[in-house]
């Protein structure tokens, strides 16, 4: 009922436009890609079970969080009327929310190389367009998330790819408010890391728009594994004021890159954010934000080369990185809201150790005219709210070398730019559970690299001067119980 | 020609006016608009308070107590005289702060400007705001020090006016009335358990607790004391209900310190009558 009742002639002359524009550009002459696991993002409809709220009381349009979905989140999971622990809920209340995304999808990414005739491996490899579409499924997210008692929460969220091998997603537990006080707040465990835009609450899903390109970009050859839209694990001590307004955090993080069992060494990272918002009447809250992840990493490990066992298998020894090279990340975001129209803006500066970037070992010398490797990289998304059951989606990133590792690198080597344009379709939106057409292309042009989707697969282009292009269509029911 | 279309003007005006979005409040600087509150309401409120505002949305069966029915307009938190409508400031109070221990919780994160929206949505549920005026806000007078004798004193209206037969002896809301109340539309209602919760329904403070007593909570058994009680006894009954509370209060201290030298001049509150002893 509540879908027939938010159905207004705008609302289906967009919808109508939308399609319109999803099989131009699906039957259209298109840029190429591989098949790529759909990328998934949180919302819990648990919580919607549980307090009777709308998907849309929490979000603009779910995952992404609203300021009441955030100060909800900011309480650790609470809504303040003393009835948030379990102890208030019917027995038969379970706080798990499930969400996948069947899907249709078509990817296509040129400057490949491919067999000069096709499946004759001697025949050479010459320049050339890959595609694959067909129906797939994203992975799973099985997610437990509440009170465990007043201001003690947690998380834990087993997540699938799409072939069903299970990773440990986040899972930490939260003491909030502690000396009765908002800005005291403890995490601990695995976690997203504080980002005001998140990549973990985004609207999109496809295999080259359902990442940014600015949270997990590295320079090329460059050895550092960290990505700002990886979940880590650490500690963080966070706080906000009541409504969220203004909000920090602090986190002391192992240098794995949210990795289990060591992998990686035994230093820490530290990331900081801080945000501000305001009400601009009419227009609606805004909000601005800056943030700095500080690391290191390993250059080399205490055994320098994999040793054979007896059995003939080879063995590393986790955890035993040396020769720590630091790097960072720092930049500023926004949440602007012109009424029904949001825009994010983010904008990162990145700067890698000459050792990480040219993976050079520490106790190595550097190649000759070898410096630090910097970049800056930034985003605009744009949403409008058509009903808060329909979203238009829109965004445009670009990521530039300001200055590659090696003087002989091609200065453009690695620069990103991306499109992404889609809808959302809520047909769906309960207090028990919801579901969204998703319909999303996106498209990249990467430098002389392979393109940063989501699977990691294809190959560099054969000549670095190439600009890869990979785009993505994608036409889903994402839906969460 | 020209006719017909002024005579559809002025149809879908009125049809639009009829319809309550024309309608605006003021609170404070900000004029809320029903025409963005509604979009508001559709996001945050229609799950309980249901599309009609009639308290019936899909959420309705499962939440105890029941979601409030716009379309009666009687509300329970008002700074106004039982009977009366709550002024805009009151609704905008009460959606900013919700209602502890229920469903409803605090609306604060959103903007000031949406709350007022919303207050001028909620308003065109029901007839009543076009055909009365809010009552005038009651007149809450300086807060006495917090005595021993005035908590005494407290203590002995809450025997006297049969506030334990339904919050019971001890504040815990379990009074030997209080399986049977209901409210005004028949659904079973809960009286206050002083021993849970920080906050009362309507506030946090002592003035709300005044306020309480003064406007009584309509739509539900707790009556309004405007009428039979003064001031100084409604004061004296706000500093001993705080003793009820676990909390480290400057009423709860005092009655802590005079407490251990006089358990023997009291009685215990309940059917047999239990006055407090005049120290």
């Amino acid at each position: 009922m509540l879908f027939w009742r938010s159905v207004n002639v705008r609302t289906l002359v967009s919808l109508l436009m939308f399609v319109c524009v999803g099989f131009a550009v699906l039957f259209g002459e298109i840029q190429p890609a591989y098949a790529l696991p759909i990328y998934r993002v949180r919302a819990i409809p648990a919580f919607a079970r549980k307090y009777g709220l709308p998907c849309s009381a929490c979000h603009t349009a779910w995952p992404e969080l609203n300021n009441f979905g955030q100060v909800f989140r900011d309480n650790g999971y609470q809504l303040g009327n003393d009835h948030d622990s379990p102890i208030f809920q019917n027995p038969s209340y379970f706080p798990i929310t499930i969400r996948i995304t069947p899907n249709w999808h078509r990817e296509s990414t040129n400057h490949q190389p491919v067999d000069a005739i096709p499946g004759n491996a001697s025949s050479g490899l010459v320049d050339g367009k890959v595609i694959q579409h067909g129906f797939d499924l994203s992975g799973i997210d099985i997610w437990a998330a509440g009170t465990i008692t007043k201001d003690i929460s947690f998380s834990v969220l087993p997540s699938s790819d799409s072939s069903g091998a299970f990773h440990f997603e986040n899972a930490y537990v939260r003491f909030d408010n502690l000396l009765n006080n908002h800005w005291l707040n403890v995490k601990f465990g695995k976690f997203e890391l504080d980002n005001l835009i998140s990549e973990k609450r985004f609207l999109f899903l496809s295999s080259n728009g359902g990442l940014y390109q600015n949270h997990h970009f590295v320079p090329v050859g460059d050895a550092n594994d960290f990505g700002l839209g990886v979940n880590q694990l650490g500690v963080e001590l966070a706080g906000h004021s009541d409504n969220s307004y203004r909000r920090y955090g602090v986190a002391v993080l192992s240098s794995n890159n949210g990795n289990v069992t060591l992998p990686s060494n035994r230093s820490y990272d530290t990331y900081l954010t801080f945000s501000q918002a305001f009400e601009a009447g009419r227009f609606g809250l805004e909000r601005l934000g800056v943030y700095a992840y500080i690391g290191e990493r390993p250059t080399f490990s205490l055994t320098s080369a994999a040793l054979s066992t007896a059995a003939g298998n080879t063995i590393a020894i986790p955890g035993t990185g040396s020769g720590n090279k630091p790097f960072y990340r720092a930049g500023f975001s926004g949440d602007l809201f012109l009424g029904e129209l949001e825009f994010l803006p983010f904008f990162m500066h990145g700067q890698d150790s000459a050792f990480l970037a040219t993976s050079t070992p520490a106790n190595l010398p550097l190649p000759v005219g070898a410096h630090a490797a910097a970049w800056n990289g930034g985003l605009v998304e744009t949403h409008y709210y058509v009903t808060q059951q329909f979203v238009l989606l829109h965004r445009y990133e670009i990521i530039r070398m300001s200055q590659q590792a090696l003087p002989g690198t091609p200065a453009k080597l690695g620069n990103i730019d991306g499109y992404s344009v889609g809808y959302r379709w809520y047909p769906i939106m309960f207090s028990r559970a919801g579901l969204a057409w998703h319909n999303e292309y996106s498209i990249t042009r990467t430098q002389g690299a392979v393109p940063l989707s989501l699977d990691g697969v294809g190959l560099p282009p054969l000549l670095p001067t190439n600009g890869v292009w990979s785009s993505s269509i994608l036409l889903g029911f994402d839906f969460a119980f | 020609m020209r006719v017909k279309i002024s005579s559809v003007a002025v149809f879908l005006a009125v049809a639009f006016a009829s319809a309550g979005f024309g309608q605006s409040v003021e609170i404070g600087k900000l004029e809320g608009r029903a025409s963005t509150g509604k979009v508001l309401y559709r996001r945050y409120c229609i799950g309980c308070h249901g599309p009609e505002g009639d308290g019936n949305g899909e959420n309705a069966a499962w939440i105890d107590p029941k979601p409030r029915d716009f379309t009666a307009a009687v509300f329970k938190c008002r700074s106004t005289p039982t009977g009366t409508l709550p002024t805009d400031q009151d609704l905008f109070d009460a959606i900013t702060r919700g209602f502890v221990t229920t469903n409803m919780p605090p609306w604060k994160p959103l903007t000031n400007q949406n709350r007022a929206d919303l207050v001028a949505y909620v308003k065109t549920f029901s007839a009543r705001w076009e055909e009365e005026k809010p009552g005038p806000a009651i007149a809450i007078p300086p807060e006495p020090p917090i005595t021993i004798a005035g908590i005494l004193h407290g203590r002995e209206l809450f025997q006297k006016n049969d506030c334990w037969k339904c919050h019971g002896p001890e504040g815990h809301g379990d009074g030997p009335s209080a399986p049977t109340l209901t409210d005004t539309k028949d659904n079973p209602i809960r009286p206050h358990n002083f021993a849970t919760g920080s906050r009362f329904k309507c506030g946090i403070s002592n003035q709300d607790l005044y306020r309480i007593f003064m406007t009584g909570l309509d739509g539900t058994p707790m009556p309004s004391y405007a009428d039979t009680m003064q001031p100084a006894d409604a004061w004296a009954l706000v500093h001993f209900l705080r003793t009820l509370q676990p909390f480290h209060t400057q009423e709860a201290a005092t009655w802590k310190a005079w407490l251990p030298g006089h358990r023997e001049e009291i009685k215990a509150i309940g059917p047999e009558g239990g006055s407090g002893a005049s120290p």
